[in-house]
């Protein structure tokens, strides 16, 4: 079955522009598409914003002093943390380990010496980064406190612009250290995944529910014509999704953008595709419309689970890695963290620019080929 | 007529779903020009002959020639010159009445598609709804625009799937006055229906039960066809006769036409002495006529009930 022979532009653009009108009356269907960007980011960014309070610390003392004391103090009334005791440093680690404490605080011994001789002392912060939406704020937060507290104890000479301590963190469990700026660049995937999929997996499907797909066949209309023409109109919806994301992210999560804006489109064109190449090949195995949404959650699950979105990818055991680099998803993370955090040019994107091509290739030959151009 | 040529020559054509075997060795001519009926009851098949005839079904074995093509191989060239109406409304609800019509014109590749459109709107009468959505639109209304539809690219063949089914007597009556108009013009139709006038306005009727064919030809061929003796029973006191008849030697077939029942059977003579005795001390009278359509139907739709149970 060649679906390439005889296509015809103009009837794809007949197609194309039956799509939008259908889209345009769809209230429900537009309503998703705006909807759910704003409702994740109201979700996502919403444990992002919230700064937990109260977070159970405690504290090794090794070197008591005056500084540590009154820097204990100010912990205290910050509201940020709540101290539950001085403690050794064995004891320590066994309430990390329980879950009993999120930070643990050490003053390691010489810390007054080398405050006093003005050599920077180390004060180290061991963090359970299993939850890094509750460690992500905290240490700016003793930095602050390590300014103010030596602001208050030396009033005669100018605020600092740092603390007069180096501090050292470790991220225990967690080593990736997920923060805000991780979550967000990954909700792009995360969004369009679960939109683009079901969108055109919906679009199919509901002509073949409502009887129309008979008129549809009955017309020269070849089975590409049909695919793609359903598919443009759906690139255009993704790429506002994506825009009304990096607009939250820039303007309402202060999320920084080192790479180019540009090759950031360039590869979330290529996501929106492999995506829309699901989307489509689902609509043409399910019955019904029950079924394409049945499809599309059997594929966002592990997407969302095993991609590196909710774990940190190299945490996860070999089986899910494996799984987890079979999804666009998990190259589609990479790829935006690179741009937007690190920002990676055009020339280090080949590594994961190829597995999701591979993805769509395969799944596209699969669409065409369940493609039914008859009612059978 | 006779001598037109066959715009349909199919035969041997099977279909099965499953284990479900829905068309069986089907076989259907069809002269360019006529209106040829389909008849059937519910399941019997119509719709998938239908189509497996324009190409949206692909036939498990048979062979044949639609408009002069292979049903089998060149469904593509067959459909740009059918026009299919399907028994569902299947045009989008969500899009107007001009939308519909141009994407129609559109997969069709139609040339000027404005004034193939407007024209179209025109003689449907529908001009000053054109921006109407199609889903809308009440039964009649929907059936009109789907034969419009499907007459947009000028089809050599019309397939029409029980086009008035739920539709009223008159946009019946018209609709059919339209059939014969275009008929007129030498496109040929089939069309599936379950109402016998609409039946008898056929030029050639087949009917088909269970995915056989069990008879075709002209109205009067197919109830000639079944060597009926029928008589009509009219009088006061008819409740109860039909059941009391079923039984009876010689009679085949009892069906009831609001007051008046008719009885038929294969063998004139028990028919005759058996109705004879049982109205003998009855104020009913029964007279012989010439069975009707419906009459040959019904003794059809029992055959096929008691050859495929039996
Ligand atoms: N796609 C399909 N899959 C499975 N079975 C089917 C399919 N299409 C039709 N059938 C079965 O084939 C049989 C014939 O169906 P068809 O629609 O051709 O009958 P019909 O003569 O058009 O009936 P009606 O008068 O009710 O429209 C039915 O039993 C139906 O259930
Ligand atoms: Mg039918």
């Amino acid at each position: 079955m060649n679906g390439f022979s005889g296509f015809s532009f103009s009837r794809w653009i007949g197609i194309l522009l039956k799509e939008f009108i259908q889209l345009k009356r769809d209230r429900l269907t537009f309503g998703m598409i705006i909807g759910i960007p704003i409702m994740q980011l109201m979700l996502f960014g919403f444990a992002i914003n919230s700064d937990p309070k109260h977070l159970p610390t405690a504290v090794v003392m090794a070197d008591p002093g005056p500084f540590a004391r009154a820097y204990v103090a100010a912990m205290r009334n910050s509201d940020y943390f709540k101290i539950v005791g001085s403690v050794n440093e064995r004891e320590a680690n066994d309430l990390l380990e329980r879950s009993k404490v999120q930070f643990v605080v050490t003053f390691p011994p010489g810390f007054n010496r080398d405050l006093v001789r003005g050599k920077p002392p180390v004060l180290l912060v061991e963090a359970d980064a299993t939850d890094p939406m509750a460690t992500g704020g905290a240490i700016s937060v003793l930095n602050h406190l390590g300014i103010d507290v030596f602001a208050q104890d030396m009033p005669g000479l100018n605020r600092p612009s740092a603390p007069p301590f180096e501090l050292r963190v470790h991220r225990r469990y967690n080593p990736e250290g997920i923060t805000a700026y991780n979550v967000v660049p990954g909700l792009l995937g995360v969004i369009l995944t679960m939109t683009m999929v079901l969108m055109t997996g919906l679009a199919m499907t509901r002509e073949r529910e409502r009887g129309t797909f008979e008129n549809l066949l009955a017309t020269p209309a070849t089975p590409v014509e049909v695919m793609t023409g359903k598919i443009v109109p759906y690139i255009l919806i993704g790429l506002i999704q994506v825009t009304l994301v990096l607009l939250a992210a820039r303007w309402v999560f202060n999320v920084p953008m080192y790479g180019n804006l540009l090759l950031l489109y360039g590869v979330v064109l290529l996501f929106i595709c492999a995506n829309l190449t699901l989307g489509i090949t689902f609509s043409s195995i399910a019955r019904n419309q029950l079924q394409a949404m049945q499809m599309t959650f059997f594929f966002f699950l592990p997407s969302m689970l095993l991609s590196g979105f909710m774990f940190p990818f190299r945490g996860m055991p070999e089986w899910a890695q494996v799984v987890g680099n079979v999804l666009p998803l998990t190259h589609f993370l990479v790829l935006v963290r690179g741009i937007m955090l690190k920002g990676n040019g055009v020339n280090m994107l080949w590594d994961q620019v190829w597995p999701i091509l591979l993805f769509m290739g395969v799944v596209l030959a699969l669409g065409l080929k369940t493609f039914r151009r008859t009612l059978d | 007529m006779d001598n037109a040529p066959l715009v349909i020559d199919v035969a041997g054509i099977n279909k099965r779903f499953g284990d479900k075997h829905v068309v069986k060795d089907l076989a259907l001519q069809v002269r360019e020009g006529e209106i040829f009926g389909f008849l059937g009851p519910n399941g019997s098949g119509k719709t998938t002959s239908i189509r497996m005839l324009c190409g949206l079904l692909t036939p498990d074995s048979g062979r044949g020639t639609c408009l002069g093509l292979d049903v089998l191989t060149e469904s593509a060239a067959i459909k740009r010159q059918v026009g299919y109406m399907t028994q569902r409304f299947s045009l989008w609800d969500d899009l107007t009445i001009a939308e519909n019509l141009d994407f129609v014109a559109r997969m069709f590749g139609m040339k000027d598609r404005s004034t193939v459109v407007d024209k179209a709107l025109d003689d449907l009468g529908l001009s000053g709804r054109r921006k109407q959505l199609a889903g809308t639109l009440s039964g009649g209304w929907k059936q009109r625009l789907s034969l419009a539809a499907c007459l947009l690219h000028h089809p050599k063949l019309l397939l029409l799937d029980e086009p008035t089914a739920g539709v009223d007597p008159k946009a019946r009556r018209d609709f059919w006055e339209e059939i014969h108009h275009l008929s007129a013009a030498g496109i040929t139709v089939l069309v599936s229906t379950h109402y016998m006038d609409e039946a008898e306005r056929c030029h050639r009727l087949a009917y088909i039960a269970y995915g056989t064919l069990m008879a075709s030809g002209t109205a009067v061929e197919v109830v000639t066809g079944q060597h009926l003796h029928t008589w009509e029973i009219t009088g006061t006191g008819l409740q109860g006769m039909g059941e009391a008849l079923r039984a009876l030697p010689g009679v085949d077939l009892v069906a009831s036409f609001g007051a008046t029942l008719h009885v038929s059977g294969k063998d004139r003579d028990a028919l005759e002495a058996t109705l004879k005795s049982r109205l003998r001390d009855t104020p009913l009278k029964m007279t012989a006529v010439p069975p009707s359509l419906e009459d040959a139907f019904i003794y059809l739709m029992q055959g096929s009930q008691d050859q495929f149970q039996g």
